[in-house]
């Protein structure tokens, strides 16, 4: 049960932090990234334009994607250098089992 | 109780000095204005303290009204006391974000110098500009004289900040009739001001506070949207009796006294005009020369219009027997002006209701004077013998 | 209302007519008085006939709004007269001061009032020019209005003149206002 008006903070503020991250929009994803490691050079290229901040890095290295929160917008595929093309896009679905 | 006030009872000022004066008493932390007539001189003046030092207050100059009233949403927001002055096109360009101040719930006071609105081009008094912005959420408060200009003003940011309230208030006043006439004027001193605005602490964290992040301004889709609006409605709610504290501890130090309404020979009065702003005193002149001829007329001038005292109005009106409310405005219903029709309202509860008409007067600084006021008392006490009323509304010195 | 004194101040735009009617109303209030002093407003250049008002009252002042009936009309730029209805809504026994090198019996035929009128004039023009290097007559009708109608004290006009533009004008000027205001008070006659 959300809070009524009489609990809810006055002013429509947000009085937490980062709040945005327990919103997920991985719902929203019609494709899914799927990243081969052993291609991976870790320029971190799909990083910085990741809209969602989704790409999780640990100690310099990309390990993988929030999929809570990425959106399949396909900017970290496409950012991949063409020489490495580690991410790739696929079907949502086709990945269910 | 008067006495003890300090008290400097021999200045003469405009009402656009002492407006500029008070700011400069309250000395706010941040004013960002747009100049506008006929409101102009308020930050003027006011600028002048700020450049000659008087004052501490950060004075951003910006390039519209929009932006004026854009800016002192980010200082409120960012914990500051904001004050601002506007007129007409200038309130009228700051109309969306007069939502967001209210909506953010930002205790900006605001001067309104009322000046009619275009087209055709005016510069002159009505009150077309603060009605029109009746629905946006912010208290408003209206001014007969130059001293009440004065005392609403400091008065408006005791109402704005109080906890339970945190609304934006405006105080208005007539357009060169008020903003323009050097009239009498009792100035209270510095600390005696200071101490009765106190501090301004807003108890949640601000925009700079680094220790409590917070987002301000952020959406609120149907599932919450409505609960910020209910409390803003809460807010006006809770603010009459704010708003009758504020005036009771105003009197402590002024001698003052102030309340949601003023009754002027009301006691058994037959008719009754009421109306707001300088155009109140002029009617006063007109009640005692009906009264000197024994005929039972009175005057109820309205001093707070948001939040609406439907309640002491209905209380105030019920034993009048026909009532002329003057509206400086038109809000072009075909039926009345905004504060006939909220008046009208206001009797709906009463088992006998009083007659009532409406009365359009004075737009873009059409002179009012006591002869108006005369002919109005003259149709009320007709309609009262009568017992019929010919026109509800109608407009007054118009030529036909 | 009767209790009121009110006056209209005419004048053209720049001579100083609204500072007149402001400092005739600090004087009249240093001097225990209610005041009000407002000008007209509309889109005047300099040279534009302007006009000003003061009502004064033993009783706190409640009417707001123009000024009809004024039983004091201070002309401040003769060339006025035949432009500008000098003499509207006045009563009969209204008080006109006119700045001019006219008699005032000239000027009663001018204005075309009848007996129970009076009217006083003075050279409020040379006056200042003589005190104060410039034309700025405003003073000196200050001067003779306490003088022809007793609305307000000389000493009055005089004292708020120093209190109040000490910071404004140099003393030079100051000083030269101050001798046009009691020169004003001296040389106005009646008709």
């Amino acid at each position: 049960m959300k809070k009524g008006w009489k609990e809810t903070p006055i002013r429509g503020i947000i009085l937490e932090a980062g709040s945005a991250h327990e919103y997920s929009t991985g719902g929203w994803r019609k494709l899914k990234p799927v990243f081969d490691r052993t291609k991976c050079i870790d320029c971190m290229f799909c990083w910085v334009f990741c809209p969602d901040s989704a790409v999780i890095v640990e100690k310099g290295k990309m390990i993988g994607f929030d999929l809570e929160h990425c959106k399949g917008c396909g900017i970290c595929a496409m950012e991949c250098p063409d020489k490495v093309k580690a991410i790739t896009m696929v079907e949502e679905e086709k990945e269910k089992k | 109780m008067a006495a003890e006030a300090k008290i400097k009872c021999s200045v003469g000022l405009t009402g656009n000095s002492a407006v500029a004066y008070a700011m400069k008493q309250i000395n706010p932390d941040v004013v960002a204005a747009y100049p506008i007539t006929p409101s102009t001189t308020i930050v003027e003046e006011f600028s002048g303290y700020v450049a000659d030092g008087k004052v501490d207050t950060e004075f951003v100059t910006v390039e519209s009204e929009h932006s004026a009233m854009s800016a002192c949403i980010g200082a409120s927001a960012a914990g500051a006391r904001v004050m601002t002055a506007t007129s007409s096109q200038g309130l009228a360009l700051m109309w969306e974000m007069l939502y967001i101040a209210s909506g953010m719930r930002l205790p900006i006071v605001m001067t309104c110098v009322n000046r009619a609105l275009s087209a055709p081009l005016n510069i002159h008094c009505d009150h077309s500009d603060s009605m029109g912005a009746r629905d946006s959420g912010w208290i408003q408060l209206y001014s007969e004289t130059v001293q009440e200009a004065y005392d609403n003003v400091i008065q408006a940011v005791r109402i704005a900040e109080q906890e339970n309230i945190l609304l934006p208030v405006m105080v208005c006043l007539d357009g060169f009739i008020t903003s323009h006439s050097i009239e009498n004027l009792c100035l209270l001193d510095d600390d005696v001001i200071k101490k009765f605005i106190g501090e301004y602490k807003p108890s949640q964290p601000s925009l700079l506070d680094v220790d409590h992040p917070t987002t301000y301004g952020a959406v609120a889709l149907p599932d919450s949207y409505m609960e910020a609006r209910r409390q803003q409605a809460e807010a006006m709610t809770l603010s009459k009796d704010v708003i009758i504290n504020a005036a009771k501890d105003f009197e402590k130090i002024s001698g003052r006294s102030y309340g949601l309404m003023e009754k002027y020979r009301m006691d058994d009065a037959d008719a009754a005009i009421v109306i707001l702003n300088s155009a109140a005193g002029t009617t006063k002149v007109a009640v005692d020369e009906m009264r000197n001829k024994g005929l039972k007329v009175g005057l109820l001038k309205p001093r707070v219009f948001r939040p609406f005292p439907y309640i002491e109005m209905a209380e105030a009106l019920k034993n009048v027997k026909v009532i002329g409310v003057l509206d400086r405005a038109d809000s072009y219903t075909s039926f009345g002006g905004p504060l006939f029709t909220e008046i009208r309202s206001s009797l709906y509860e009463l088992d006998k209701r009083p007659k009532i008409i409406n009365r359009i007067f004075g737009l873009g600084g059409r002179d009012y004077g006591v002869k108006d006021s005369l002919a109005v008392f003259e149709e009320l006490l007709k309609i009262k013998d009568m017992g019929k009323i010919d026109k509800v509304y109608d407009y007054i010195s118009v030529r036909e | 209302m009767a209790d009121y004194t009110e006056i209209r101040w005419h004048g053209r735009a720049q001579q100083g007519i609204v500072t007149a009617a402001k400092v005739l109303a600090e004087a009249a209030l240093s001097s225990g008085k209610y005041v009000q002093a407002f000008p007209e407003f509309g889109p005047e250049r300099m040279g534009a006939p302007v006009r000003a008002f003061n009502r004064i009252s033993s009783e706190v002042i409640r009417l707001h709004g123009q000024v009809a009936n004024p039983s004091i009309v201070l002309i401040v730029d003769p060339t006025l007269i035949g432009t500008v209805d000098v003499t509207e809504g006045t009563p009969d026994n209204a008080v006109f001061i006119i700045n001019t090198p006219k008699t005032a019996d000239e000027m009663r035929k001018n204005i075309s009032v009848n007996k129970s009128a009076k009217v006083f004039t003075l050279d409020a023009g040379k006056i200042s020019v003589e005190c104060i290097g410039r034309h700025i007559p405003n003073t000196p009708m200050l001067g003779a209005l306490a003088k022809a109608t007793g609305v307000v004290s000389v000493d009055a006009v005089i004292n708020d003149f120093k209190e109040n533009y000490a910071k404004k004008y140099s003393p030079q000027v100051i000083e030269g206002n101050l001798k046009a205001i009691k020169q004003g008070f001296e040389q106005v006659r009646e008709g």
